[in-house]
């Protein structure tokens, strides 16, 4: 993994991570879970704190640091007008190229197989 | 003309046949970029082809004759397509026109819904989650300054592990760098002018998920982490009832396989972008061959209506109901003469007649058989 990530691609992981857990997160916590480990700490504390001004996450005291977990006020309401925007035909559907297709019953049972393999 | 006209259209033929398999042996971004062109080429060249068919057509309504002061009785008898042909072909024409017209309203309208969604997007961070049970995940490519944004369920990410994420938001990224919701407008602008370009359309969205795979699996550096992101996402997405969408079906347990495989290696010239290009030179070719046989066609129509008495010798017949082609003006004949660079054939000159490629001899008086065959022009040479 020779890639230098960018500030914008770190800030990204971070905020995954939050959303992935299921409570709140030390700044250690997060940087053990990101993939990658060289990330310092110090940098991680930085994209916590800058996620936090921005309020995108919350923070509460947790022994001598802090502990983050994110913002959920404004995603529900965003979730909302995602539902709208994706079921606009296949003309939007082209625009958002979204991660997976819908499977069949027959792609199902390849993939655990194929999953099988991979492993 | 009689032929190579039909060859845009038996390439867009070719290509719909054609273009999944190239789709699966070229590694993806250069696949991408083959069946952007091809889309281009073969709907120019489909819509060229029907335009010429529906010229032909249309050039033998006296009206449209008298405009063009050609004569519409030598386009007929010459006939490079049978009437019926040429009118389907104008059908055809109207109706690639009327679906590449209703595509692009279509698209405009969501394309700038969807960017109007993006600028309301919280925050200006890459990554937006939705508080949403669903697992989901997509793109959502901003406008020309605008970034665009990465929009990921709180389900989808927490089904996947710390690796899976990043090769997640990778792939996303991908799409949104490479901009391939434009690759996607121009198949579907494509396949709306014509409907035999919808296989090229569904391979096209296959080779943009393969693509941004391969970029995810570059940065995270790892194939089988990308592989097992994506069959895992699948997996969980088709758990939960999903909102109805069309997408690429049973593309899923492919992407994985080509991910578990080792990586498509690049070729200096691969076989088969070697037979498309030669594929779309021929289709272009045909075009610029037909034009100029009907450029030819019209020629002769068009001296014919300056010269009746030629138009009368052999093997051009003009039948007596056709006075009305012939009298038109002499002076727009005469412009258009001078404007195409040839000059006008004295009598007792050799000139060519056009189409048929053989040399004539104009006669240095127009006989008097001649002129009686065509009594309606005895008064205007």
């Amino acid at each position: 993994m020779g890639h230098r990530r960018a500030p914008g691609e770190l800030e990204s992981g971070v905020l995954a991570t939050l959303w992935a857990a299921d409570g709140p997160l030390t700044a250690a916590q997060v940087g053990e879970r990101l993939p990658g480990d060289d990330l310092a700490y110090t940098t991680v504390l930085t994209i916590l704190s800058r996620l936090f001004d921005k309020g995108m996450v919350m923070r509460q005291r947790a022994g001598r640091g802090y502990a983050y977990e994110p913002a959920r006020d404004e995603a529900a309401h965003t979730a909302e007008r995602m539902r709208d925007l994706l079921d606009g035909g296949p003309d939007r559907a082209a625009v958002l190229s979204r991660f997976v297709s819908e499977l069949s019953a027959e792609d199902e049972r390849l993939l655990h197989e194929l999953l099988g393999d991979g492993r | 003309m009689r032929i190579s006209v039909y060859v845009p259209l038996a390439v867009s033929a070719v290509l719909a046949v054609l273009a999944p398999r190239l789709a699966h042996r070229l590694p993806p971004r250069r696949a991408a970029w083959a069946l952007a062109c091809a889309a281009l080429v073969t709907t120019a060249g489909w819509l060229g082809a029907l335009a010429l068919l529906a010229f032909t057509a249309l050039a033998r309504i006296p009206e449209i004759a008298r405009q063009g002061a050609w004569s519409a009785a030598v386009l007929s008898a010459a006939e490079p397509v049978r009437l019926f042909v040429g009118v389907a072909g104008a059908a055809g024409l109207l109706a690639a026109c009327t679906g590449l017209a209703v595509s692009c309203v279509r698209q405009v309208r969501a394309a700038s819904r969807i960017r109007r969604e993006c600028a309301r997007l919280p925050g200006d961070a890459e990554l937006v989650v939705l508080d949403d049970a669903s697992p989901e995940a997509f793109a959502l490519p901003g406008g020309l300054r605008a970034p665009g944004r990465i929009v990921v369920s709180r389900s989808m990410l927490s089904c996947l592990d710390g690796r899976e994420r990043e090769a997640l938001l990778a792939h996303e990224r991908a799409h949104l760098r490479g901009r391939h919701h434009l690759f996607q407008a121009v198949w579907r602008l494509s396949a709306a002018a014509n409907p035999m370009l919808r296989p090229l359309a569904g391979s096209g969205c296959y080779v943009l998920e393969r693509w941004a795979d391969e970029e995810a699996a570059d940065r995270v550096g790892d194939r089988s982490v990308v592989a097992r992101a994506v069959a895992r996402a699948a997996l969980a997405a088709s758990g939960t009832p999903r909102r109805s969408l069309a997408a690429t079906g049973g593309a899923v347990p492919r992407r994985v396989r080509a991910l578990l495989a080792p990586p498509p290696r690049q070729r200096r010239l691969p076989l088969p972008l070697l037979a498309g290009g030669l594929l779309l030179a021929l289709c272009c070719g045909s075009l610029a061959d037909a034009t100029m046989d009907n450029e030819e066609i019209l020629d002769a129509a068009t001296y014919a209506a300056c010269a009746p008495p030629l138009a009368a010798m052999p093997p051009m017949t003009i039948p007596p109901g056709d006075q009305a082609g012939d009298q038109a003006g002499d002076q727009p004949v005469m412009s258009r003469w001078r404007r195409s660079a040839v000059a006008r054939p004295k009598a007792g000159s050799l000139m060519c007649v056009s189409n048929s490629r053989t040399w004539t001899v104009l006669p240095r008086r127009p006989s008097r058989k001649a002129l009686n065959s065509v009594p309606s022009t005895t008064g205007s040479w």
